[in-house]
């Protein structure tokens, strides 16, 4: 397979938009609609998702000649799982708070299966940069997503984003937004606006 | 060890604290296998059983890991478990249900990826449920996930008949009726007291 400057770059874009994991695949949804009832959450969760998503996909890319395809998948979680707890004690150790904050969903991104999906889909059959650039795409992907999520539900939900308040005292906060409901709602909403700049697109040449 | 009682437990995970509904926890098969009211019913099913096996698992697993001091274990030896119990299911179908096995498809083994499992395993340790406790918890648990699934599957087979506009067909849809049904599902709220 030629691998050029070219194609790297396109493997980094692609998951920016066209194959953007929340809003066109649909991958990874549980931790983008439990942990963005706030800007600052999201972000955290998903630079820990985009930090799993690189190391694994440098260890499958490199071991991808060793491992059995019996039991890849069996592999492909062990390695995911130790990055995991890499992590799980890392944000323990910057910041308890906001590690409580998100509770068990950091180890829950071991089950994200945005990061089984990569590992299987594309890690697994590229070599390491290609595979490096596809993580970092992903990552950078998933981030964007969960933040413009978790940005939405912060500003109508408490008035501020990123704990910086946004609007005068009288302001009336829509609590239904940082409720669980919420998150389905301003996740629907997003996928319609996607979709509707997919169709002007389709339409106009 | 928590001193809940085993009913309030069992409401608790399956209406008030709903593990699809509140807690976002297995949002994949829940819109994957949604859209007929039978496969909902078999996914409910073979989900609740997964569940039981891995949390009874899931206790064994962390009194044998705190035994030999190795907490940091936990994530990657959970997730094993879990993903032999379904790897079981799956033989088990195929050879009692072949018409299940059939209608249930790739989500099958995808319940190794369905983090309502190892949630409701993280769960149990965290809040440090004993073995009775977090049978029913389990159980509670499965009760929610399935009562869920069906409900979404009953509302979903209507929305095919309706006239929904284009942009917002497909999962943007869904997850405006997962939206109204997590809101109903807060009405459960005063329960726990």
């Amino acid at each position: 397979m030629p691998v050029n400057k070219a194609s790297n770059t396109d493997e980094f874009v692609k998951g920016l938009w066209r194959d953007n994991p929340v809003f066109i695949m649909v991958l990874g949804m549980c931790p983008a609609l439990a942990v963005s009832n706030t800007a600052l959450n999201a972000l955290t969760m998903g630079l820990a998702t985009s930090f799993v998503l690189l190391m694994s996909a440098i260890c499958v890319s490199s071991l991808r000649h060793f491992i059995p395809r019996e039991t890849r998948i069996v592999s492909y979680i062990c390695i995911i799982a130790s990055f995991v707890t890499a992590v799980d004690y890392l944000l323990q150790a910057i910041s308890l708070e906001l590690h409580k904050s998100l509770g068990a969903f950091i180890a829950l991104i071991v089950v994200n299966c945005l990061i089984l999906g990569r590992a299987e889909a594309f890690s697994s059959r590229n070599r390491l940069v290609p595979s490096v650039m596809d993580a970092l795409g992903m990552g950078v992907g998933f981030t964007l997503a969960l933040l413009s999520i978790g940005a939405v539900r912060e500003i109508l939900g408490a008035g501020s984003l990123f704990n910086v308040p946004l609007f005068p005292d009288g302001y009336q906060t829509w609590t239904v937004m940082v409720l669980p409901s919420g998150g389905f709602f301003v996740t629907a909403f997003w996928l319609v606006v996607v979709n509707w700049i997919h169709q002007r697109r389709a339409l106009s040449p | 060890m928590s001193d809940l009682s085993h009913w309030s437990i069992f409401i608790n995970a399956a209406l008030i604290n709903n593990f699809v509904l509140a807690y976002f926890l297995g949002l994949c098969p829940f819109f994957g296998v949604s859209s007929k009211l039978d496969t909902a019913v078999r996914m409910g099913g073979a989900v609740s059983f997964v569940m039981l096996v891995a949390s009874v698992c899931a206790y064994g697993i962390n009194h044998a890991l705190e035994l030999i001091n190795a907490p940091y274990l936990r994530i990657i030896s959970y997730t094993l478990v879990i993903a032999s119990t379904v790897q079981l299911v799956e033989m088990l179908l195929r050879k009692l249900s072949p018409p299940t096995f059939q209608a249930l498809g790739i989500f099958l083994p995808l319940i190794t990826t369905n983090c309502a499992i190892l949630g409701l395993a993280l769960f149990q340790t965290n809040r440090g449920y004993g073995f009775s406790q977090s049978v029913v918890y389990a159980l509670g648990a499965g009760a929610g996930f399935a009562l869920a699934l069906v409900l979404m599957a009953g509302v979903r087979e209507k929305l095919d008949l309706a006239s929904v506009p284009a942009l917002v067909k497909g999962t943007a849809a869904a997850l405006v009726v997962a939206g109204v049904l997590s809101m109903s599902f807060m009405g459960f709220a005063g329960l726990g007291a």
